[in-house]
């Protein structure tokens, strides 16, 4: 830890708190961990005796985002990313909850795991990291796990990863057994006989260079059919990450419906199209694919209106072994963790989102859907805060990337704006050196 | 008689990975250079020493027996040391990615490499990590540049032109790096191109390559000067993309009533192997209209072409 637990007073800073659409110049004071005030003019005067005082020069502070989805490789790929790396990658990126996923090995399946995951991440994580557990057992998609013990034990959600359940008998029983303990569950809406052979998006690009097409309908048809099951069963659930604009009508009827039911998008799919693959690059693989424009913008557009509730980082570490391969052959994804929020400001800086939108997306309403105290600036709220300087421009240099991997789609791009400190309940977890 | 080299033509660039990025001169520099060594490749006397001193290694990750001899002849007969190498066989077997594979065979510093791969895009991986000449001899359905090389060849040599030429493509056009670098190619020289085959073996928007698309031969084949066929594999023939080789050679195989919808000059191309009875009848393989056998020997130059052009352009050339 940088700093002891002394009281911190972030003074004139821009407040930005989504949960009660506040956006206004003031301070902020941190004490015991939790949020005690926000207000014009707290002042150096008003705070307790010790307080370190930092003067934001009008810079944003926000809550500490909530990343809804992060593959970390811990336990049994711990090539990939540990808990430590992957929360010293957060805390960078301004990720003060790491919602982790359950394709580990052995796969997060069972309260003892879940136990494990949460006393590795207290003893040797900066960030709060809470595990999504699965939702079949092995995540095999035959057998549903033991959902009431594993969310008594600290599971937040259900899901089975990057993996689709296709059989919709087991996914019906899920849902309705799950309804029982007010479980949400995660669904990666793919049908994996419909990608088939495919590794990108299907489409001209795909034709051009040789490579097997996975369609939007792909997508389309799993979401379908689990919105059904939710308005048979009325389970919650979420969609872990939609792509295409034939989503968001399904999403949108679902919603008008009245079904309990929210979905994500990745920061990559807000940020990058299928055109980035260009010749074969393999840091611009992820699944489910990157898409043409059109569906890029609308869901940039569904973000702005809430069709879409989240956009998440969809961290997913894969080191050279598994990516300087030929691009069929190379694994899907893309480490977004440190990046998240600096690629989002792209869209606030091209007025396609305000600043209240995105951050709402990334942190107030996936703490609000996990039920999770964090995401506000609320007095009493965890001392999980952030300051941004959204105008600095700087050159991503993947060496000093935190992550164990380097699969960054954003290897030297030119990005604007930086994390410059982000507290976690109440400790300063980064601070940027050359602030 | 002694064929004295005329042409001087340089391929300016490194490596030949596709059809796609080659200017409309690159393509008819080639095929002018390929010419000649059709003449030489008839004398008896057919060895050059232009790449005398080089090393050529065929690399191939996929089999193949006529790309890779007709590779390997050209090298030798320009005086090239070639050394065929078949890595299906072994070291990826063992656990060596392509990437090492490459790293190693680099340092015996070869100064051409010709590489099959079957997924696209691997060739040009691996001439991202070594220091001479590659050669795309076929990457998955990505491109197949010598092949629609020799095509262009063949037609030139039978029509006298390749610019307003119908040219049909038939087949299994999803899976065909063939058809790709030919409707590049065809397209960048003026042809008129058609692509048919059921439509689950198009391509969703091939059109966009700038071809005809069509579901029936018969509007295929009406007035086409070049009818060129695909090879169907085996394992696409029963059920999978289509139901099977009865139904597919009913409505797209080659017979002499199909052929007769074209021009009574058409001539027919396949670039082997062929599946006779699946997509091309005996008969029509075999027949008058036929340029197969040609289009083997229109390899070779090709190949020749290629490699010289290409080491012309090597440091200390």
């Amino acid at each position: 830890m940088l700093s002891d637990r002394r009281p911190i007073l972030l003074a004139n800073a821009r407040i930005i708190d989504p949960s009660r659409d506040l956006d206004f110049p003031g301070d902020l004071l941190i004490a015991d961990g939790v949020i005690r005030d926000t207000k014009r003019g707290i002042g150096a005067a008003g705070v307790p005796e010790g307080t370190e005082v930092i003067d934001c020069k009008g810079r944003i502070v926000a809550p500490g985002l909530v990343d809804m989805r992060a593959f970390v490789g811990e336990p049994g790929a711990e090539y990939r990313d540990t808990l430590a790396s992957a929360s010293q990658a957060a805390a960078a990126g301004g990720v003060t909850t790491i919602i982790c996923q359950p394709d580990t090995s052995p796969a997060i399946d069972d309260p003892a795991i879940v136990d494990f995951i949460m006393r590795r991440a207290r003893d040797t994580a900066i960030v709060h990291v809470q595990p999504m557990a699965a939702l079949t057992k092995g995540l095999e998609g035959k057998e549903m796990t033991e959902i009431g013990l594993l969310k008594a034990a600290g599971a937040v959600a259900f899901t089975d990863g990057t993996r689709s359940v296709t059989n919709a008998q087991v996914m019906r029983r899920t849902m309705t057994y799950g309804r029982d303990f007010d479980a949400l569950i995660v669904h990666h809406t793919e049908d994996p006989d419909l990608i088939g052979e495919g590794v990108m998006n299907e489409g001209e690009l795909a034709t051009r260079l040789g490579l097997h097409g996975i369609p939007t309908a792909a997508e389309a048809v799993m979401l379908e059919r689990d919105m059904r099951l939710v308005a048979l069963t009325g389970c919650r659930y979420h969609a872990a990450s939609l792509t295409c604009r034939e989503s968001l009508e399904i999403l949108r009827r679902a919603k008008d419906a009245g079904l309990p039911v929210s979905a994500a998008a990745s920061i990559n799919h807000l940020t990058l199209n299928e055109i980035d693959i260009g010749p074969y690059r393999t840091f611009f693989k992820l699944t489910p694919p990157l898409r043409g424009e059109d569906d890029r913008k609308a869901l940039v557009e569904a973000v702005a209106s809430g069709l879409i509730d989240i956009v998440m980082s969809d961290h997913n570490p894969q080191d050279v072994e598994t990516k300087r391969l030929p691009f069929a052959e190379a694994a899907p994804g893309a480490i977004g963790l440190e990046t998240m929020l600096v690629a989002g400001l792209r869209l606030v800086h091209g007025g396609h989102l305000s600043l209240i939108q995105l951050i709402a997306a990334m942190s107030t309403k996936p703490a609000e859907l996990l039920g999770l105290p964090g995401g506000n600036l609320r007095n009493g709220a965890p001392g999980d805060v952030i300051v941004i300087d959204p105008d600095t421009s700087w050159i991503l240099d993947p060496a000093e990337l935190k992550s164990k991997c380097k699969n960054t789609p954003f290897d030297e791009a030119r990005l604007e704006g930086r994390v410059i400190r982000t507290i976690v309940a109440g400790r300063t977890a980064y601070e940027y050196a050359s602030a | 008689m002694n064929i004295a080299a005329t042409s001087s033509f340089v391929l300016n660039r490194r490596h030949l990975l596709g059809i796609e990025g080659l200017s409309r001169d690159e393509i008819v520099g080639l095929l002018d250079l390929a010419e000649e060594f059709v003449e030489l490749n008839r004398q008896i006397e057919k060895k050059r020493t232009s790449l005398r001193g080089r090393t050529q290694i065929n690399l191939f990750f996929e089999s193949s027996t006529r790309t890779q001899s007709s590779f390997e002849l050209a090298g030798k007969r320009l005086g090239a040391d070639v050394m065929n190498m078949a890595v299906s066989s072994s070291a990826m077997k063992k656990g060596e990615t392509l990437i090492d594979t490459a790293m190693t065979l680099n340092a015996m510093h070869p100064d051409i490499l010709v590489v099959r791969h079957h997924a696209s895009g691997a060739v040009e991986l691996l001439a991202q990590k070594v220091d001479g000449s590659v050669i795309n001899a076929g990457d998955g359905a990505h491109e197949h540049p010598t092949q629609a090389l020799l095509d262009a060849l063949t037609i030139r040599r039978n029509k006298g032109r390749i610019e307003g030429l119908i040219v049909a493509i038939c087949g299994d056009v999803l899976h065909s790096r063939v058809a790709r670098s030919n409707i590049i190619l065809l397209n960048a020289l003026g042809a008129r191109v058609r692509v048919v085959g059921p439509s689950t073996l198009l391509p969703p928007h091939i059109e966009r390559l700038g071809v005809e698309v069509t579901r029936d031969m018969r509007e295929a084949l009406h007035d086409a000067d070049i009818v060129m066929m695909l090879r169907l594999q085996r394992e696409r023939m029963n059920g999978s993309f289509v139901p099977s080789t009865q139904e597919y050679f009913a409505y797209f195989g080659l017979d002499q009533k199909k052929l007769a919808y074209a021009k009574p000059d058409a001539l027919v191309m396949h670039p082997g192997p062929m599946n006779r009875g699946v997509e091309i009848a005996s008969s029509v393989a075999d027949g008058a209209q036929s340029l197969i056998r040609e289009q083997v020997e229109m390899g070779v130059a090709v190949r020749m072409a290629v490699l010289e052009a290409l080491s012309r352009n090597l440091p200390n050339a």
